[in-house]
């Protein structure tokens, strides 16, 4: 296949970036999306330029680095796909497609299309966890959970971070990937101790980073390539709401 | 020099046990002014550095990725493995001990694989509490599941991502310790060499991936958790980024490397599609628990697997070892796999494939049971070949997934460099010459969670003294301008080929020589590659862009520097073994029908390889094994 690609350049996070276009013309079907980039850089290496910098490193669609913004849409046009997990055989010979960083005040660019997501780990930081030290756990199998709670709590924590949600959204809000956590932890026994200050501690945080309010378009959803559910945002909302009654 | 595995007096069941008792604890209050910096944080250095944390120690963790959430381990799939006896089918901490013994066919030391039995247990209920959402059954109890080399079900899992699960356990508990500040985290960086002070580890040299500055690092000692080095391979199921660098500036620097040729082929993963290919993906073993592999009984078969009658297949797994059937351990499959194709019976493009076939299952459980064992795996098989493999088997081929081989280190999981530990992948580990499933994952927690904590007191407890030393030190200054040096040197060779094009090259030698089986010509052959290799990268690489700022192949170009270097040290290690044991295969070793031929009067040890300079031949250090506890037999899955 022939490809064009328009592909955003930026040094770093100060000076201003532009797209830039390249052409390829030997793209195989059964290459993946960020295969096609390895092609592309390793021929701007021949020609002396500067490849182009992007994250990535599972390639398994698991480790949420990969994150490329590909015709107006994070992750490209496949839904429940990551970028890694992308194929050339879902594009046409002779295609043009426009590549882009996640934009967002709260993820700054580092390089081209690498951005700086760690507002994603001082959330978690600020409370997506359950205070346990290590050797205080009882048995396993002491505190039974029905079934349903632990697949609905599975579902909330199949969140990869890639921050995808954040990238779709016009107010960068990063509530889906918030209440996927305190989804997670609030379904399950272990995470009822610290349920409504955990809430409260990581939406402050979510605030505080930059992150813009949740009008409820529904963008995320469509976009998170785990499918994580708006139900989280909405059980996230109500523990917040009587999180903050109780006070 | 004499190897001393400091293992402790007493009998094997008592040995940890008594150990812990009795080891010297440093106080609270100087646990404060003990700084410890952990290099690696997946499971092995995420639970480490948490754990020291809570216990009150100063921490700096270091990870290349942009995130702790992101490391390699979070790929794992399958599962698990604890000695909890759930299913009450009669496992306990003394059969994990053996199977995990046997599986690596008997290449482990006995005290630390039966510590990590026991453990093993602990580790499940950690993760429980901490909301690891594991699997669990309708009356809302945990559920287990079979995995191969055994004969009971033990293996915890959370879907086909149990590694996700685990490891967002173990970085939350970081995470945690990173909010309290009693661990300071450096992601986005990667370390580039140890520093060593008056015979200790002192602390790091590392490269801040972002602004490219060269940074260093004091710790009273320096854990090290950086995972496998399987992508020597070039093509593995490891992540892009996984690599050899901290173990192996740490080998230069005087660490012992054991067991470097020991690594693990996985019988089951998605087949090269051609030469773009970036990696290969893993489709987990327990998919052995339900599907059935098979060939073609016919050579050079070219119809539709849905066209070939049952009589026609050849379950050769099920022929060859009755009593495992498709539960052989990996090195077994994995061998069986490439005998058949090798013998021409390979199905798919490139004949360098078997079929793993779940309409047996399908028939018998139903598509619905299938999908929520495996629903997820499928979806990833079909994203990458654009199959479905509820209509059409698999096609997997064995890939590179795990490398058993890695510092080596003694009963505390100190290194031959005192004040320096290895944990998890890292280490030589407790897996012998084959890893178990779901053995890799119960390890790296283990180290973090409940070994390594505590056996690291033994050194600190006697460095309560020892003040913070300040990184204008001389050394500090030596290990940095030797990096910096470096750098600039493969900065300026402004040569014409990409760094992939070596790593490449590599690849395919250590594949070829070094991977599912050896032999001593091949071997020899591969050497002599490896050292063109070698010289060609240093004279024809072009690493592109500047050295201070973000750079992916002033990285990559780092790493595959060390790389090259490691894969003449497998060759060497993969030479002077004159045995065959779990996936080291020497051609020249084998039994009549095939089997791996041990020998255990010549080479019952662990190969502990010194370096000795660039251009010097390393040399070999052994550390007896000594089995007290099990029989060593010849392994029988048939
Ligand atoms: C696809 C796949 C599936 C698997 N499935 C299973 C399974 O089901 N069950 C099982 O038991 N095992 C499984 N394994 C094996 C298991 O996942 C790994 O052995 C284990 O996770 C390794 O953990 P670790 O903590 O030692 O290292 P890793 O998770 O690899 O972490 C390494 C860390 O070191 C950091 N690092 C590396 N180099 C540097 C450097 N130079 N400077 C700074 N930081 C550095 C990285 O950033 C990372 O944080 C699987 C492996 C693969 C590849
Ligand atoms: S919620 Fe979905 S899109 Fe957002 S970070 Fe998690 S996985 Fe990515
Ligand atoms: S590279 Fe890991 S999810 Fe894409």
């Amino acid at each position: 296949m022939k490809i064009t690609l328009k592909v955003w350049r930026q040094q770093n996070g100060k000076t201003p970036g532009e797209f830039k276009t390249y052409q390829l013309n030997d793209v195989s079907e059964d290459m993946s999306f960020l295969e096609m980039f390895d092609i592309l850089n390793d021929d701007l290496v021949r020609k002396q330029d500067e490849p182009v910098a992007f994250d990535h490193d599972c390639r398994e669609g698991i480790c949420g680095m990969c994150s490329m913004y590909i015709n107006g849409r994070a992750h490209g046009p496949m839904t429940g796909t990551t970028t890694c997990q992308l194929h050339m055989r879902h594009f046409k010979d002779g295609d043009t497609i426009v590549v882009e960083p996640w934009r967002a005040t709260a993820f700054p660019i580092i390089k081209d299309l690498m951005v700086d997501r760690s507002a994603f780990d001082r959330v978690i930081q600020a409370g997506g966890f359950v205070s346990v030290n290590t050797g205080n756990a009882v048995d396993a199998n002491s505190v039974p959970i029905p079934k349903q709670d632990a697949d609905k709590a599975f579902d909330a924590a199949a969140c990869i971070g890639c921050g995808a949600c954040v990238a779709t959204c016009k107010n960068a809000s990063a509530m889906l990937f918030v209440s996927a956590k305190v989804s997670q932890l609030a379904l399950l026994p272990q995470g009822q101790p610290e349920r409504h200050i955990r809430v409260k501690k990581m939406v402050e945080i979510m605030d505080a980073e930059g992150f813009g309010n949740c009008t409820n378009t529904g963008a995320c959803e469509v976009e998170c390539p785990k499918e994580i559910s708006l139900e989280n945002i909405a059980r996230m909302n109500r523990d917040y709401l009587v999180a903050n009654i109780a006070d | 020099m004499k190897l001393d595995a400091k293992i402790p007096e007493g009998a094997i069941a008592d040995k940890w046990t008594k150990y812990k008792a009795t080891i010297p604890l440093v106080n609270p209050a100087n646990k404060r002014h003990i700084e410890v910096i952990v290099v690696g944080t997946g499971l092995a250095g995420a639970a480490a550095a948490a754990t020291l944390g809570e216990m009150g120690y100063k921490v700096k963790a270091f990870c290349f990725q942009d995130s702790p959430r992101r490391a390699h381990s979070i790929a794992a799939q399958g599962g698990i493995n604890a000695a909890k006896n759930y299913s009450n089918d009669g496992d306990s901490v003394h059969r994990l001990f053996y199977d995990t013994i046997k599986g690596g066919d008997y290449r482990s030391r006995e005290a630390n694989v039966h510590r990590l039995a026991e453990v093993s247990t602990a580790i499940i209920d950690q993760c429980v509490a901490q909301g690891v959402p594991f699997a669990r059954e309708y009356g809302g109890l945990l559920d287990n599941r079979s995995f191969g080399g055994v004969q009971v079900s033990r293996t915890f899992y959370a879907r086909g991502q149990t590694g996700q699960q685990l490891l967002l356990g173990a970085y939350s508990a970081l995470s945690r310790q990173i909010g309290r500040k009693q661990v300071d985290m450096f992601s986005r960086h990667e370390m580039l060499d140890v520093v060593i002070i008056d015979g200790k580890a002192r602390g790091i040299i590392a490269r801040n991936l972002v602004t490219g500055e060269i940074e260093r690092h004091f710790g009273h000692a320096v854990v090290l958790a950086t995972g496998g080095y399987g992508n020597v391979f070039f093509l593995s199921t490891n992540a892009m980024g996984s690599n050899v660098t901290s173990i192996w500036k740490a080998h230069k620097k005087g660490a012992l490397f054991g067991n470097p040729c020991f690594t693990q082929i996985h019988p089951t993963c998605i087949p090269v599609s051609g030469d773009h290919q970036s990696k290969l993906t893993l489709m987990s073993e327990s998919l052995r628990n339900d599907g059935r592999i098979w060939v073609p009984k016919k050579q050079n078969d070219t119809r539709k697997a849905v066209d070939i009658p049952e009589e026609e297949r050849d379950y050769y797994l099920e022929r060859r070892y009755p009593a495992f059937g498709n539960l052989v351990p990996r090195d077994i499959a994995s061998r069986a796999a490439k005998e058949r194709c090798d013998a021409g019976y390979g199905v798919g493009t490139s004949k360098m494939a078997v079929y793993l076939d779940f309409s047996d299952s399908i028939n018998r459980l139903g598509k619905k049971v299938i999908e929520a064992r495996y629903g997820n795996l499928f979806e990833i098989y079909e994203k990458i070949t654009g199959e479905d493999p509820y209509t059409m088997p698999m096609r997997i081929y064995p890939a590179v997934h795990y490398t058993m081989g890695g510092l080596w280190v003694d009963y505390n999981l100190m290194t031959t460099i005192p004040g320096l530990y290895a944990t998890g992948e890292c280490n030589f580990s407790d897996h012998g010459a084959n890893r178990l499933g779901a053995s890799a994952l119960m390890q790296g927690l283990a180290d973090g969670y409940f070994v390594l904590p505590i056996t690291i007191g033994e050194f600190l407890s006697k460095d309560i003294q020892t003040k913070a030393i300040p990184t204008d030190h001389p050394e500090f200054e030596k290990a940095e301008r030797e990096v910096k040096e470096k750098i600039s040197r493969m900065m300026s060779i402004n040569g014409t080929q990409p760094v992939d094009h070596f790593h490449k090259q590599l690849g395919k030698v250590i594949w070829e020589y070094c991977g599912m089986s050896r032999s001593a010509e091949g071997l020899q052959k591969a050497k002599k590659m490896v050292q063109e290799i070698r010289a060609d990268f240093w004279k024809n690489v072009r690493v592109p862009g500047k050295a201070d700022g973000m750079n992916p192949e002033l990285e990559k170009a780092l790493r595959v520097a060390d790389f090259i270097e490691l894969g003449e040290l497998m060759i060497d290690d993969a030479y002077s073994r004159n045995e065959s044991c779990g996936g080291h295969f020497r051609e020249e070793y084998q039994t009549e029908d095939g089997e791996a031929l041990r020998d255990d009067n010549n080479y019952a040890y662990v190969s502990a390889w010194e370096y000795k300079g660039e251009n010097e031949q390393s040399v070999l250090h052994k550390e007896e094994l000594i089995f007290e506890n099990v029989k060593l037999v010849q392994r029988s899955y048939k």
